[in-house]
């Protein structure tokens, strides 16, 4: 639900890091606050526990400057990823714009991967949006784990992605491998969602 | 998937024009900036930005107040619900030197207030009431 000040010429999105718990979504987030520290003029906002866990969501306001004539400034919000938080996470995905789904690699994730995709889907819905035609970008975080057994791509692909078909990136968020290239993707998807607002 | 969904779901343009945003942007300034209100939002309940004025000294983060704050009031409403109550109807919160007050305009929209103890918390909610009354004739 993004909101186009025609008056301002500005459009706000909302761009949410989904996935399972402990798979990298804050990592993200934290990766392209410290790469793009000089355009990001505010401070990134995280309501977490004292185990540095995420209660609530991390927000990072991010100008990307102007699209057919508008400043745009996307939203970037994570949900906390732990099962039992769950009425928070719904309550970020409220007026979603883009979805970044942060998977997680390790073979023992597996499972966790596919139920969390799976609450996204059951989520959306109760804001009347399908997964189907929400603008979504898949990314197969941890690539750069050398001591723990990954699933390969091609079956993560077969997991998550034999339905829905969007793009997806072997990505690592502590490196920032495929960071700025997912965030990238999932902007110019949403965009173009948008473009019979911006006319 | 059928028609459980509404395809129009993911880009709600709220069609409100640059006039009708002129004259909420009026009643912000006229009804609560001048009646001592450092700084006023009009935000939707995703943390955008609808409307903003303020007294030109408030220098707040106003984006990450709007995230904020539209996650706060959604928290607190679903926690009313959890206790049987429609909604809370006084959302504020009481600081040293300012205030913030948050108010339903609509299903869609909330006023974020900003005040210092000059004014009166009853005061306040008459012309925050007036102004949203004001704010809804736009529509």
């Amino acid at each position: 639900m993004a909101f186009v000040n025609m008056k301002t010429k500005e459009v706000q999105a909302k761009i949410v890091f989904y996935g399972p718990g402990r798979g990298g979504k804050t990592s993200n987030l934290e990766y392209i606050y410290s790469k793009f520290r000089e355009r990001i003029k505010s401070e990134m906002v995280s309501i977490k526990t004292h185990g540095d866990r995420t209660l609530f969501f991390d927000f990072l306001p991010f100008d990307i400057g102007k699209i057919m004539g508008y400043d745009v400034k996307v939203q970037l919000y994570t949900v906390p990823g732990q099962v039992k938080y769950d009425a928070t996470r719904k309550l970020v995905l409220k007026g979603v714009d883009g979805i970044v789904f942060v998977a997680d690699s390790q073979v023992e994730q597996r499972k966790k991967n596919v139920l969390s995709l799976k609450n996204l889907q059951e989520n959306l819905s109760t804001y009347k949006k399908s997964i189907f035609k929400v603008p979504l970008v898949l990314q197969y975080n941890k690539r750069d784990l050398k001591d723990v057994p990954l699933l390969p791509i091609e079956v993560m692909d077969k997991d998550l992605n034999s339905q829905l078909k969007v793009p997806s990136f072997p990505a690592s968020a502590v490196t920032g491998h495929n960071v700025v290239p997912t965030l990238k993707k999932i902007i110019s998807a949403t965009m173009a969602s948008l473009q019979n607002v911006l006319k | 998937m059928g028609s459980e969904y509404d395809d129009n779901a993911s880009f709600t343009d709220y069609s409100l024009g640059p006039e009708q945003l002129e004259v909420i942007e009026q009643v912000l300034e006229e009804d609560l900036i001048e009646s001592g209100v450092h700084s006023v939002m009009l935000i939707d309940m995703a943390g955008n930005i609808i409307a903003q004025h303020d007294n030109g000294e408030a220098q707040h983060d106003l984006y990450s107040l709007a995230a904020l704050a539209s996650a706060n009031f959604a928290a607190v409403d679903t926690m009313a619900k959890i206790v049987g109550e429609e909604e809370f109807s006084l959302l504020f919160h009481k600081g040293e030197s300012e205030n913030i007050h948050f108010s339903k305009v609509n299903p869609e929209y909330l006023l974020i207030t900003i005040f210092g103890k000059d004014v009166a918390l009853g005061l306040l909610r008459l012309k925050v009431a007036e102004a949203i009354q004001k704010i809804n004739d736009v529509w």
